[in-house]
């Protein structure tokens, strides 16, 4: 059963100083997610992906379209107990310490006091805030601050969670241990969908992605399928190479760099095994044969290129 | 409900620990003490100064308290998107709205207290004895109590949807106007065109009649306050402030947050 | 580098010495200033109405404000010496009581310091008249306002058939004193008789708290008490005279011919003078200024 079901999504925000003016931050929709999957929401700045996620979460409302949540119509507040979210650039009560605000969190969704402390206990350890948990959170730096949000969209153990730019603000170790916190997440037979611009992040986490821009929906399935990997061309490595191979392989193909005493040549699939006998032929050591693919920031290069997107800056 | 009792305590908390309150209530006991030097000039005249000015002060600081935190709370809350994960969790909006007023009112309460022990002790310097506070003093204290509350009540439902300056203002523009909505019924009357005279009345009834609430010169001169007016004016606070946050839910309810 | 270590002294001298340049200055401007500043700066608002109207509900405490304002316009311009006929005090009053009807000491306050003649007060006994009534009418069952009308046809208007009759309306009142009514009986035929002044003098003295009311009060019976002294002494000299044959030069005199068993201090403790006239007269220091004969006509 899909775990998250949009319909026609649509949402148009007024623009201008009569509020006349229309814009379509989000245009008709329809995406299928299923439980267990680990999804990405992918596009850049201003593409609709915040926006999808607090449409989602009924912080603002549709103008047109619907959408289910674990089956049930996400108008229907209850379906909150089961989720998890964390907003972007999130700001907590600065006046709370970590642990108070946790266990705020926790009594929102009702749970009896000795839950909470224990619930408390685990999530502090899992983000790694246990020493942290008795300071203010105005004192909380940016990836601390991160760190608290998630827990927060954890309190519940919730099967389904909504991560709005998660790695935001993140050290390399922290996108590490966010990444690492997702896959467990996914590991565990939560559903997990988050949102984000930055690439890599994505590369080694998703099962499925949808690619988002200006409000529409560019692109959705497993990143293979996106990308259409077929094998255009291999790198070929080679060592101990004289430069009477070197000649052979310049006739060969073109993309022939020299490093040292390593070699490397970009040889089209046509050509890759006459390449490998001509390096065999003269003696030389390979080393490694690499398939080249395309990697998300070629197709989004290529399907986007250099347009200028707009910046939502505020909205409403 | 739970949830409203947690937004509820949670808000008194942060209210607690924002320092405006401090200042707030440091300046009231400062002017009630002030009212004492006051009253040496007419050794009869002391009590009445105190009351007078002692009372006052617990309305205005109070108004001030309940507009500064009140807004403050509310907006920044929006602002700096606290509430996106409040309402992430499954809490209805109307809970929120009630959650924060509940939380504001117990703020309220504690202040109002506060201000009022100091305003006794400043009476009871005064009048050289300690005694029982009176009862007339204790109602008068209640009714200002319920003005603030009201007030507060409106500075929730303009935070809803504008911004902090303009819910100040539209909130202590509703105080005085509320204060004076007897004055402009009979301004009204005096005009002797009735369009007029009914307009007045209409906007006499709507705006929130502030005066209601205010027995102060009344208590300072030992006049009694009427039992019937102890329920009549909890009613009218009661029904008026139903509606505002009724109307505050809705606003909030359908608002796109940013 | 910490530069503040080394600059904070002097920086703390700066400001003590600035302060008090700032203290010396703003004195400076207050004297410039109270010079032009008429006190019309308190009635920006002279409808007493208008002012009710924009107290929006706080008039207890405008009230006060404003008696306040009238008690220091009194009591400054009797003690520096400014303008005695206190032009503000009836609108201040008017104004006071206009927002607090239940301020009694303020209408007392009028009732006396409206009528008394200079330096004492403004010598407009009708406004004092005006006020007390006013007093009467939101104050039905304080009958002491009845007796200060009484007490104002009585001193200042010298109407002694009105004074009994409004001590007849004040002792109608069943917790009025049984002074009341025998001075409704009595004061028409009897006004003239310095004894009444005294006593409603002291009767005034012993109804109310105000220091300054109290202040004139005492000042009067005083002056009055100096009054029956000089008579007396006046008495005495005129009896030295046809007794020696001489014109008595000081009270010594007196003191020796047995007259006198020590040299004659007034109420407020300060001598006698003799004057070569044979007239008796205050010490020029003394306080009391109600004295009718006391003092060079």
């Amino acid at each position: 059963m899909p775990v998250i079901e949009i319909t026609g999504l649509t949402k148009d925000y007024p623009r201008g100083f009569w509020r006349k003016r229309l814009h379509r931050a989000l245009d008709g929709l329809n995406l299928t997610v299923e439980a267990g999957e680990v999804f990405g929401l992918l596009g850049p700045n201003g593409a609709g992906k915040t926006t999808t996620l607090k449409l989602l979460m009924r912080l603002i409302y549709p103008t047109a379209g619907s959408a289910k949540l674990l089956g049930r119509p996400f108008t229907d507040i209850d379906v909150h107990r089961r989720l998890g979210y964390l907003p972007e650039a999130p700001y907590f009560y600065q006046y709370l310490t970590a642990r108070e605000f946790l266990d705020y969190c926790g009594q929102l969704f009702g749970l009896p006091k000795a839950d909470r402390r224990r619930r408390l206990g685990e999530l502090l350890e899992q983000v790694g805030l246990t020493e942290a948990a008795d300071i203010a959170l105005r004192f909380f730096s940016r990836g601390m601050l991160q760190r608290v949000g998630i827990a927060q969209a954890l309190v519940n153990d919730p099967e389904l969670v909504f991560l709005d730019e998660p790695m935001l603000g993140l050290d390399p170790v922290g996108r590490r241990e966010v990444r690492d916190l997702i896959l467990r997440l996914g590991a565990a037979g939560k559903t997990v969908c988050f949102s984000t611009h930055v690439l890599p992040d994505v590369e080694s986490v998703c099962s499925r992605v949808a690619i988002l821009n200006r409000g529409r929906l560019h692109g959705l399935g497993t990143l293979g399928e996106i990308l259409k990997i077929h094998v255009q061309a291999s790198e070929v490595l080679v060592s101990g190479f004289s430069a009477a191979l070197v000649e052979a392989l310049r006739r060969l193909t073109d993309g022939v760099r020299v490093a040292g005493d390593k070699l490397s040549a970009t040889v089209p699939d046509e050509q890759l095994y006459t390449v490998i006998d001509c390096v065999r032929q003269q003696g030389g050591r390979l080393l490694a044969v690499n398939p080249v693919r395309a990697s998300l920031e070629d197709y989004f290069f290529e399907q986007f290129g250099t347009e200028k997107v707009p910046e939502l800056t505020s909205q409403e | 409900m739970q949830r409203v009792a947690a937004i509820a305590f949670n808000t008194f908390r942060e209210a607690v620990r924002d320092r405006v309150l401090y200042n707030l209530i440091v300046f009231a006991l400062l002017l009630i003490g002030t009212a004492i030097l006051f009253g040496q000039i007419s050794i009869g005249v002391e009590r009445l100064i105190v009351i007078n000015l002692g009372l006052t002060a617990v309305t205005f600081f109070g108004l001030a308290i309940a507009i500064f935190i009140g807004i403050g709370l509310v907006y920044k809350e929006m602002d700096q998107r606290t509430l996106y994960v409040l309402l992430a969790k499954p809490v209805r909006r109307v809970e929120f709205i009630l959650g924060k007023f509940f939380g504001l009112a117990l703020t309220l309460l504690v202040n109002t207290a506060l201000m009022g022990v100091g305003f006794f002790l400043a009476l009871y310097y005064v009048e050289g004895r300690i005694s029982l506070p009176e009862a007339n003093l204790l109602a008068a204290l209640y009714f200002v109590f319920l003005a603030l509350l009201l007030a507060t009540a409106l500075a929730l439902l303009f935070s809803c949807f504008s911004s902090p300056v303009l819910s100040a203002a539209l909130t202590f523009g509703l105080f005085v106007a509320g204060s004076l909505a007897e004055d402009l019924r009979e301004l009204g009357r005096m005009m002797e065109v009735p369009v007029v005279e009914m307009l007045a009345r209409v906007v006499y009834y709507v705006i929130p009649n502030f005066r209601n609430f205010n027995v102060i010169s009344g208590v300072a001169h030992g006049h009694p306050v009427p039992a019937a007016l102890l329920w009549e004016n909890t009613a009218y606070a009661f029904l008026y402030i139903g509606l505002v946050l009724a109307a505050a839910a809705l606003i909030f309810q359908n608002r796109n947050l940013k | 580098m910490i530069p503040t270590r080394r600059w904070l002294p002097i920086a703390l001298v700066v400001l003590l010495l600035g302060g008090a340049l700032l203290v010396g200055v703003q004195d400076r401007v207050d004297r410039t200033l109270a010079a032009h500043r008429e006190e019309v700066q308190l009635l920006y608002l002279s409808s007493p109405q208008w002012v009710k109207r924009l107290s929006f509900g706080y008039d207890g405490l405008l009230a006060c404000l404003y008696w306040t304002r009238a008690v220091q316009h009194y009591g400054r311009r009797h003690m520096a010496g400014g303008d005695r006929t206190y032009p503000l005090l009836q609108p201040l009053l008017e104004i006071t009581t206009t927002l607090d009807p239940e301020l009694l000491i303020a209408y007392r306050f009028g009732g006396i310091f409206l009528s008394e003649p200079p330096p004492h007060g403004a010598a407009r006994p009708q406004q004092a008249i005006a006020l007390l009534e006013k007093g009467i009418q939101h104050n039905p069952d304080y009958y002491w306002f009845w007796y200060d009308m009484g007490h104002l046809y009585y001193r200042s208007l010298k109407d002694y058939r009105r004074a009994a009759e409004a001590f007849a309306e004040g002792a109608k009142n069943p917790q009025a004193g049984p002074f009341m009514k025998v001075m409704a009986a009595r004061i028409a035929a009897e006004g003239g008789d310095p004894r009444w002044a005294r006593f409603l003098w002291a009767e005034l003295y012993k109804s109310t708290d105000d220091q300054y009311i109290r202040r004139n009060a005492l000042n009067h019976l005083q002056g009055l008490q100096a009054d029956e002294d000089i008579k007396y002494l006046e008495a005495l000299v005129a009896r030295y005279g046809t007794q020696t044959g001489r014109p008595a030069g000081s009270f010594e005199d007196l003191v020796a011919a047995g007259l006198l068993r020590a040299l004659p201090l007034d109420p407020a403790g300060y001598p006698y003078r003799l004057g070569a006239d044979g007239r008796v007269r205050l010490d020029p220091d003394s306080p009391i200024t109600t004295s009718t004969r006391g003092r060079e006509p």
